[in-house]
């Protein structure tokens, strides 16, 4: 009884989180939003008990969303309503009721065919992230490696690309020297 | 799931509510005390005997305050912003265990809401969310001071994240276990990790500073700037529910790295139990001490400490410990 009261409440948030998100004029509200429904599907898996990847989920997306405010917060005035070119709110429920609908054909599709496996049943006696080492160290041991590599190939570029001049640092120069640089950049 | 489970948790949460709610407000009273201690004042002295009832006074000023909302703030935002803050730092003592397992009465109490099998993941990550609340409070206040130290704190944030986490990995490779519980239980059968982890335990302790926004790393609310950074704009309970946040983050990150590095609760004998609410006493007047003898620092050298020193040591410490394990 708690699972189901617990599945329908979280359900009705996470929809009304990202409905807001996708809705709202207000950038704050929409990330505020955003990282709230973010956070209320992790208890889904709280629910299923997979308790590692729920927390995985909160600590993973509030660093996300958090970069997303840092981007907000250079980008807009939050406090004032962003205009944007709507064209019609119609497109909008279209659009999302389309998408839902082909998201629980997806995963309706097996359970109907009675065709659903457990390609790696639940071991019995090992710990939630035990279980989840087993698999990404075994069957997807290689998806696991070329994701490293890829983060670390965009890593590098990061500071390739953010890296320039910063080994000199404005607040620690003389204010002579600061000023002239600025300067410099005014004019290129 | 029967109902005298259901009542018993309900309970503990009610009493760790209720608790910490206090210690928050006892708290800044020990605060001001060795505060003044160390700058050679009296600190609070007027209100009741040793200036005791300064905690109750200042309840009372909090609570009859007039909840202001600026006009030109984002109000929902601005309103649920201190909430946040608070309710997530409650959130996080759910996989705590405050005291080891005793009876009362013939009924045996498990003093821990819910020992999930990842308790420190859980914490440290339901905690981190606490830091949305300066976030949003200072995006939402439309006050240039504000923003800039929610520019600060969201500084903090990308920063002391990944120490937590690099630190943490060799302890949990060494206990195999992300309970709270048993890695008490690994301490007692094999010393304290202070001692087999002692790089890890002050980087962590490190990173609790910044998590918990204080001195040397309180670049949330800016004083040097005489204003409350983020909290410029609040006024009342709102602004005593950051506060509150603040010190019940404080209270459990200490507890966490009571348990985590220096034993615990031990075998869970009354003595261990004492001996746990001291290491967590301890903990809490290093926070303070630290705020009387340093200064802060400005965010880039925050952000220079975390990423160019402390995570290299991280993954070293990391590397060594895999090795040591292997072998």
């Amino acid at each position: 009884m708690f699972e189901a009261v617990a599945f329908y409440l979280f359900a009705f948030l996470t929809i009304t989180m990202f409905y807001i998100t996708v809705t709202t004029q207000q950038a704050l509200y929409a990330l505020t939003a955003l990282a709230a429904g973010m956070i209320f599907i992790s208890a889904f898996f709280f629910i299923l008990g997979a308790d590692f990847l729920g927390v995985v989920q909160i600590i993973v997306y509030t660093g996300a969303v958090m970069a997303l405010y840092a981007f907000g917060m250079m980008f807009f005035d939050t406090t004032r309503d962003v205009v944007e070119k709507r064209t019609s709110p119609q497109m909008i429920f279209g659009m999302s009721t389309l998408a839902a609908i082909l998201v629980v054909a997806i995963f309706v599709a097996p359970i109907v065919s009675d065709n659903i496996t457990a390609f790696y049943p639940v071991v019995e006696g090992v710990g939630n992230s035990q279980q989840i080492g087993l698999v990404l160290f075994t069957k997807y041991l290689v998806p696991f490696e070329v994701a490293a590599i890829m983060l670390l190939v965009a890593m590098v570029a990061g500071i390739v690309l953010a890296g320039k001049k910063m080994d000199r640092s404005l607040t620690l120069m003389d204010c002579d020297d600061a000023e002239t640089i600025l300067q410099e950049n005014k004019e290129s | 799931m029967d109902t005298a489970f259901i009542i018993e948790t309900i309970v503990k949460i009610v009493v760790i509510l209720l608790i910490f709610s206090a210690l928050a407000g006892i708290g800044t009273y020990f605060e001001r005390k060795i505060l003044a201690f160390m700058q050679r004042r009296l600190g609070p002295m007027y209100v009741g005997p040793f200036g005791l009832l300064q905690v109750a006074a200042d309840g009372v000023k909090l609570f009859t305050k007039e909840d202001i909302i600026p006009t030109g703030v984002v109000a929902k935002i601005f309103k649920i912003a201190p909430v946040i803050t608070a309710a997530t730092a409650f959130m996080a003592a759910a996989a705590i265990p405050f005291l080891p397992t005793f009876t009362v009465f013939g009924y045996t109490v498990h003093p821990i809401v819910a020992d999930i099998n990842v308790g420190v993941l859980y914490v440290l990550g339901v905690m981190a969310i606490g830091l949305y609340g300066p976030l949003l409070g200072g995006l939402a206040s439309a006050n240039k001071f504000a923003l800039i130290s929610t520019a600060r704190a969201a500084s903090v944030f990308i920063s002391y994240e990944v120490i937590t986490g690099l630190s943490l990995l060799a302890p949990l490779m060494m206990v195999g276990s992300f309970s709270l519980i048993d890695f008490n239980n690994y301490q007692v059968d094999n010393g304290w990790l202070l001692f087999s982890q002692p790089l890890a335990f002050i980087l962590f302790w490190i990173a609790a500073f910044a998590e918990t926004g204080r001195t040397p790393f309180h670049l949330v609310a800016n004083d040097h700037e005489l204003i409350d950074g983020f909290g410029t704009e609040y006024s009342g309970m709102r602004w005593g529910l950051f506060f509150i946040g603040e010190y019940a983050n404080m209270f459990f990150i200490s507890f966490v790295m009571a348990l985590l590095f220096c034993g615990g609760f031990g075998d869970g004998s009354v003595a261990g139990a004492l001996a746990l609410l001291g290491k967590v006493a301890f903990f809490f007047f290093v926070f303070l001490w630290v705020r009387a003898a340093w200064p802060d620092i400005r965010p880039d050298q925050l952000m220079w400490l975390c990423w160019k020193v402390l995570m290299p040591l991280a993954v070293i410490n990391i590397v060594i410990t895999g090795f040591v394990m292997m072998f």
